[in-house]
């Protein structure tokens, strides 16, 4: 992998003294995953041209890791520029990066007509200049096409950066940069990482309109760390967790959608409940937060999404009256037998349609609460999400028109002895309806004996 | 002589110094004997503190109750002189279905006082023995009424030491008489379709001098089983029982009661029942017969047994079924399921009442027969089967031959008895389902070609993905195994070559192989029928292949190139095993992000490279060590992206989609695993003929592996097939998927040998070089060949059962499992 760094300063040779590596020799430094060289294509008065380039061992990139993965073997680690390549400047261009010169001090602190090519990155030209154009750069990111057979481009760009930069900026922007477009880290992220990007990113991080990006992504997506290094930029007020999301109608939908699934179990009378398909725990925590729920208990396919549920409620100090097991809705679960309420909520659309037979069976045929919550998407209300094609999530398999549900909700309480209602869930628009579709179903039985 | 039922509880009843101890150790193996003052000892340290009896009899109990449950005899010595502790032994007893039998052992209170005295260990006073003596005489009379089925009084020490103990068996237990059977359903009454029914069997009927039948023989020495409900609603009930008297008389008959003989008995017993569901119609037509015939039949409808245990315990027959843990016990509880089922309490539209789907929930492996609901046709459920098809009602009557498991059925002449709910609303097959209990938790296999012990983890995570993501258990009855490489060559420049994989077959004892281009695409088990119903084409992890409405198209295209297999094979269906191709038409997101991805970065990277080098060469600079490795590197960038570009080719829907089939694994009763190669490759040719569009011929070749020239031609072969851009081959014994070894044990199905330029795809484009062929050389194949081999035999087994039929969740225990062991961590470029 490699990069360039061009002047036009005249002396152009002068870039030497600031890099502190003479243009008529080669330099090589070993670093942890291969060799870095420093090398000059050109080095005349008029330019001059410092090239930095890291030939990547692949054994010793692996040694690095070793999880048996596929992608160990076959990656653009030793093509693409990456958090190596940053690496590998912050070892051989120290004092630079600090705009520590010995020989040309005041050139060290000038900004200077530099000309940086990136010839691989992973990334996009349009978020390559989000991220460079705001510190002064003009920048041109050229996707790398594929080849003919298959089409189209690659996922990286030659990038090209000129303007008038402090050479120090210039490679404080590429060490915290690379990484940020390539979206990875060959190492652990601890905690000084946060220093690091801190270091780094002074005097231009803070004010730089795409900050909660650069953030997130240099720390690689660990929320806490992305968190603290956003309140220590200075005069940094935004840091909503949520900055990011498109629309927050969605956040006030799951809350109403919760709030209907409580006031319909609290009709039925229910205390003690199946949350079937609970994922990381949305509504345990409703649940667990009502006295009238006696006895709780969550149910989901995924062993990872009830641990995390179990962190979320802290299952552990709970006691008995909170239970997660790991059930699936196309078997039959003798567990399941014996409780008031069942509820599916956003559950059914992530089943193909061929396997709700087997839910219907396992649900209403064997488990056979009094009552059964569900709810699902109303497709006919997708219209409302500006900018929506295909499904409101990529998981799921079908979503209904409120009639498509009324008919299938209907034949299954025929088939299974029960009644059926339908309430709509949030905003109930005139022509398409609410965007949620709840059905209250209640066992015949269970009607007559009230 | 003590006889006691082979699985019982016995209980001990004696004072202290009785010699119960000694009688136990006498007469039971010493893990048949629980004794109190042992569990005393387990939970307190001390056999003789009383203050911890209620802790050592919850163990006790404990232990009994996992011995009954398995079916062990278990001895409880105890005292057992106080009502309530033999009432703790008969709970438990009854929790398991086994009878309670108490052997008393009676002593002089003087002779128990000087064996108390003799041992240094009993500290009590003689004001304690008198104590148990009283409770012994007091106990005497009520132990039958407590509830034990079997009282043995032992009195005196000479009576003790001379009492023998034999064994009797259960009257249910019938496992020597192994038939062959002609099982009968419901006969209501139906003399004349019984009479039909016993000719069609081959049996000879015998007639009195009124030409009634009285009995029927088979020449050939079969016997009939009745499974109750002989009498009421229809014409002729005292006809049809004097006929199956006759033939139990005869003992050419086997027969267990119904519901309807246990009312019909209540009411000659004189009790007083509801005149109903056809009683009154029987007891008019008795009201024409003799006294001395109706005495005779309340006396055989008394004598009858609720269940039996037949063939080696492969059989059960009982009037309304049996669940397993009921098989060969006996109850009141046992008694009342044979006769009548279970029922939920609820009652359907008809005010019938809902009965507990016992049989869905069956596991057994003894096959269960039974009548009592009727049905309009005969289905296996869980290896369990109806045979009641309401010959009464219009239906017919119907029986199941043993073991060949074939159905006779004659129509009623009539419909004699109106049904109160319509036969015909039961036509839905009951839906065997799935039980969770199938598939989690940890899981020990055998499937008869090995065993396996699915760990807990294995199957969390099999069931996210076969819940989640795979097709109805149902279709899904095989998945491909994984495929092992060839042992690891040590060729100059190789990690693959054929000299390993014909080597690796030779040691397995195999002459003759067969190799197959191994097709580069991927994996597509394609299930096609003449109707069409139940069609599916699936990846690997059991998911449909490309979903709707693309599956259905290329199975309609699959389906009619198929036409005239289905007449050869004389299937309604079958299961292809196929290579879907290109690779790109399934993989091409892969294919784009990752790996042409990486060629379109080393591409551009290694050329802008060069070029600084080369300027920086051209200012006088020595860069020629580094020059020359990227030089290397670009042009195995160069090698690497020629390897997957060959498995990519332009589709639009299915144009340009092909599929290339290699085996028909199964067909409608019948798994072709013991077909060899050639049969199926022939077939497969066949549907190419038929299609050459849609399918892709496999070229192969036979090798002798004795053959050092036919070994030669194939490697040749080999290396024309993989410098063209072919992944390679996959190196199969010739004679079939189950070829075994001298030993009996499974072969590996096959080896693959993938080609030198393909590995590049897999090991990163540098792979070539001696340095990291050394150290892949290393490459440890022992994991994998192990999954290859369980799942091979895994997916074996499923063919085998679903050739037999077997239940659903016999089949998907197996495909869950090959699916589980999937999710074993093992080094992927394998």
């Amino acid at each position: 992998m490699l990069l360039t760094v061009s002047t036009t300063h005249r002396p152009a040779t002068d870039l030497g003294y600031l890099l502190v590596k003479h243009p008529d020799r080669v330099h090589s430094f070993d670093v942890p995953t291969g060799t870095a060289y420093v090398l000059y294509p050109e080095a005349a008065a008029d330019r001059c041209t410092a090239a930095l380039l890291l030939d990547v061992d692949p054994q010793r990139l692996r040694a690095q890791q070793d999880t048996f993965e596929l992608g160990q073997y076959v990656n653009d680690r030793p093509y693409a520029a990456s958090s190596l390549l940053a690496s590998a400047l912050n070892k051989v261009f120290r004092s630079a990066l600090r705009g520590v010169s010995k020989d040309r001090p005041e050139l060290a602190a000038a900004p200077l007509p530099l000309e940086i090519a990136v010839p691989v990155l992973r990334g996009t030209s349009e978020l390559a200049t989000r991220l460079f154009e705001p510190l002064g750069w003009q920048v041109t990111a050229t996707p790398i096409p594929l080849e003919p057979q298959i089409g189209g481009d690659s996922r990286y760009v030659d990038l090209q950066l000129s303007g008038s930069v402090r050479l120090a900026d210039a490679l404080n922007h590429l060490y915290v940069l690379l990484p940020v477009l390539d979206d990875a880290k060959h190492y652990w992220v601890a905690p000084d990482e946060i220093e690091k990007l801190l270091r780094s990113g002074e005097g231009w991080l803070a004010a730089h309109p795409e900050k909660v990006l650069i953030t997130r992504r240099y720390l690689a997506h660990k929320k806490a760390y992305a968190t603290t290094a956003l309140q220590l930029l200075e005069g940094d007020e935004t840091t909503d967790e949520d900055a990011e999301l498109p629309v927050t109608r969605k956040i006030s939908l799951a809350s109403h959608r919760r709030d209907a699934v409580l006031t319909a179990l609290a009709d039925a009378g229910a205390a003690r409940v199946l949350d079937l398909g609970c994922g990381g725990g949305a509504l345990l925590t409703a649940l667990i937060k009502d006295r009238r729920f006696t006895e709780i208990v969550g149910a989901d396919v995924s062993s990872r999404a009830l641990a995390i549920a179990a962190r979320r409620i802290h299952l552990e100090r709970l006691g008995d009256r909170v239970r997660l097991f790991q059930s699936a809705l196309t078997y039959r679960d003798d567990r399941l037998r014996g409780y008031d309420a069942a509820v599916l909520m956003e559950v059914i659309e992530h089943l193909d349609p061929p396997r709700l037979p087997a839910l219907a069976e396992t649900v209403f045929g064997h488990a056979r609460p009094a009552t059964v919550v569900v709810t699902t998407p109303n497709v006919e209300y997708n219209v409302h999400y500006e900018g929506l094609t295909g499904t409101r999530h990529s998981d799921h398999r079908f979503e209904w028109t409120r009639a498509e549900f009324r008919s299938w909700a209907s034949r299954v309480a025929a088939r299974y002895r029960y009644e059926v209602t339908f309430r709509p869930v949030g905003e109930d628009d005139p022509a398409t309806g609410a965007p949620t579709q709840l059905a209250l179903f209640r066992t015949v039985s269970a009607e007559v004996a009230q | 002589m003590i006889q006691i039922p082979e699985l019982s509880l016995v209980a001990l009843v004696g004072i202290s110094g009785s010699g119960k101890s000694t009688f136990a150790r006498t007469h039971f193996a010493p893990t048949q004997v629980l004794s109190s003052d042992y569990f005393r000892g387990l939970v307190a340290d001390d056999e003789n503190d009383q203050s911890a009896s209620a802790d050592a009899f919850d163990v006790l109990h404990y232990v009994a109750g996992k011995r009954l449950a398995a079916g062990r005899l278990t001895v409880v010595d105890a005292t057992n002189l106080q009502p309530h502790a033999r009432a703790g032994l008969v709970k438990v007893a009854r929790e398991h279905d086994v009878l309670p039998v108490a052997i008393v052992l009676d002593v002089p209170e003087a002779l128990a006082w000087e064996r108390t005295e003799a041992r240094a260990d009993r500290t009590f006073g003689r004001q304690v023995l008198t104590r148990m003596s009283r409770d012994l005489r007091r106990s005497l009379g009520s132990l039958s009424r407590e509830g034990f089925r079997k009282v043995h009084v032992l009195r005196g020490p000479e009576e003790i030491a001379a009492a023998e103990v034999g064994y009797e068996k259960l009257f249910n237990d019938k496992r020597e008489v192994t038939g062959p059977f002609d099982i009968i359903g419901d006969v209501h009454g139906c003399r004349a379709e019984l009479e039909t029914l016993l000719g069609t069997l081959g049996y000879a009927l015998t007639r009195d001098g009124a030409g009634r039948p009285v009995n029927a023989v088979h020449p050939d020495g079969r016997t009939a089983i009745f499974l109750g409900d002989l009498v009421d609603r229809g014409p002729d009930s005292p006809g049809v029982l004097r006929l199956v008297m006759g033939m139990v008389a005869a003992g050419s008959a086997i027969c267990v009661p119904g519901n309807h003989e246990q009312k019909l008995a209540r009411k000659l017993n004189g009790r007083n029942v509801q005149l109903t569901h056809g009683l009154p119609e029987t007891l008019e037509q008795l009201d024409r017969e003799p006294a001395s015939f109706v005495a005779e039949a309340r006396a055989f409808i008394d004598g009858l047994v609720s269940h039996y245990v037949l063939d080696g315990g492969r059989l059960v027959v009982a009037h309304a079924g049996l669940k397993e843990a009921y098989q060969g016990r006996a109850s009141g509880r046992v008694r009342s399921f044979a006769l009548y089922g279970e029922t939920t309490g609820e009652t359907d539209e008809y005010g019938l009442p809902v009965r507990h789907p016992w049989a869905r929930d069956y596991r057994g492996s003894a096959a269960v027969v039974y009548g009592h609901v009727p049905t309009p046709r005969p289905e296996w459920i869980n290896n369990t089967i109806c045979l009641d098809t309401g010959c009464v009602f219009g239906g017919s009557l119907t029986a199941l031959r043993w073991p060949s498991r074939e159905l006779v059925s004659v129509p009623a002449a009539r419909e004699y008895y109106a049904p109160v709910r319509p036969l015909e609303t039961v036509v839905e097959r009951p839906d065997e389902g799935l039980d969770i209990a199938d598939v989690i938790g940890r899981k020990h296999l055998d499937y008869g070609y090995g065993r396996i012990t699915v760990p807990a983890e294995n199957a969390a995570a099999a069931l996210e993905v076969m819940s989640r993501f795979a097709l109805d258990p149902a279709t899904l009855v095989w998945l491909p195994p994984t495929m092992a490489p060839c042992s690891t060559s040590t060729l100059d420049g190789y990690l693959e070559h054929p000299a390993s994989a014909f080597a690796d077959l030779r040691a397995a004892g195999i002459d003759r192989v067969v190799c197959e281009e191994k097709h580069m695409g991927s994996r597509a088990v394609v299930r096609v029928s003449r109707s069409g119903a139940g069609d599916a084409i699936w990846t690997r992890t059991g998911r449909p292949f490309f979903g709707a409405p693309m599956d259905g198209e290329l199975l309609t295209r699959v389906r009619a190139a198929a036409g005239s297999l289905f007449d050869e094979l004389d299937s309604d269906w079958l299961l292809l095993d196929t290579e879907l191709l290109p690779w790109s038409a399934k993989a091409g997101g892969l294919i784009r992000d990752r790996y042409a991805g990486v060629g379109a970065a080393g591409r551009a990277a290694l050329p802008a490279a060069l070029g600084v080098l080369d300027r920086v060469a051209g200012r006088g600079l020595d860069v020629t060590g580094l020059r020359d490795r990227l030089e290397l590197r670009s042009s195995e960038i160069d090698g690497y992206s020629a390897a997957y570009r060959a498995y990519v080719r332009p589709t639009d829907g299915l144009d340009g989609v092909t599929l290339a089939p290699f085996a028909v694994l199964a067909g409608a009763g019948v798994s072709y695993a013991k077909m060899d190669h050639g049969w199926h490759l022939a077939l497969a040719d066949r549907l190419v003929a038929a299609d050459p569009t849609l399918f892709t011929p496999t070229r192969r070749m036979i090798v002798e592996l004795a053959d050092t020239a036919s070994e030669a031609a194939a490697t040749d072969w080999w290396l024309t097939l993989t410098a063209a851009g072919g992944e390679g081959m996959v190196v199969k014994p010739y004679a079939g998927l189950a070829v075994t070894d001298r030993t009996g044990r499974l072969v590996q199905p096959g080896v693959k040998c993938r080609g030198r330029e393909y590995l590049r795809i897999i090991y990163g484009p540098e792979y070539t070089r001696p340095e990291q062929l050394s150290r892949l050389r290393g490459r440890n194949l022992g994991r994998k060949r192990n999954m290859a081999l369980r799942e091979h035999g895994l997916g074996l087994a499923a063919l085998d059962r679903v050739a037999q039929g077997a239940p659903l969740w016999r089949v998907h225990e197996l495909v869950f499992a090959i699916l589980a062991t999937e999710s074993e961590p093992v080094d992927p470029r394998l």
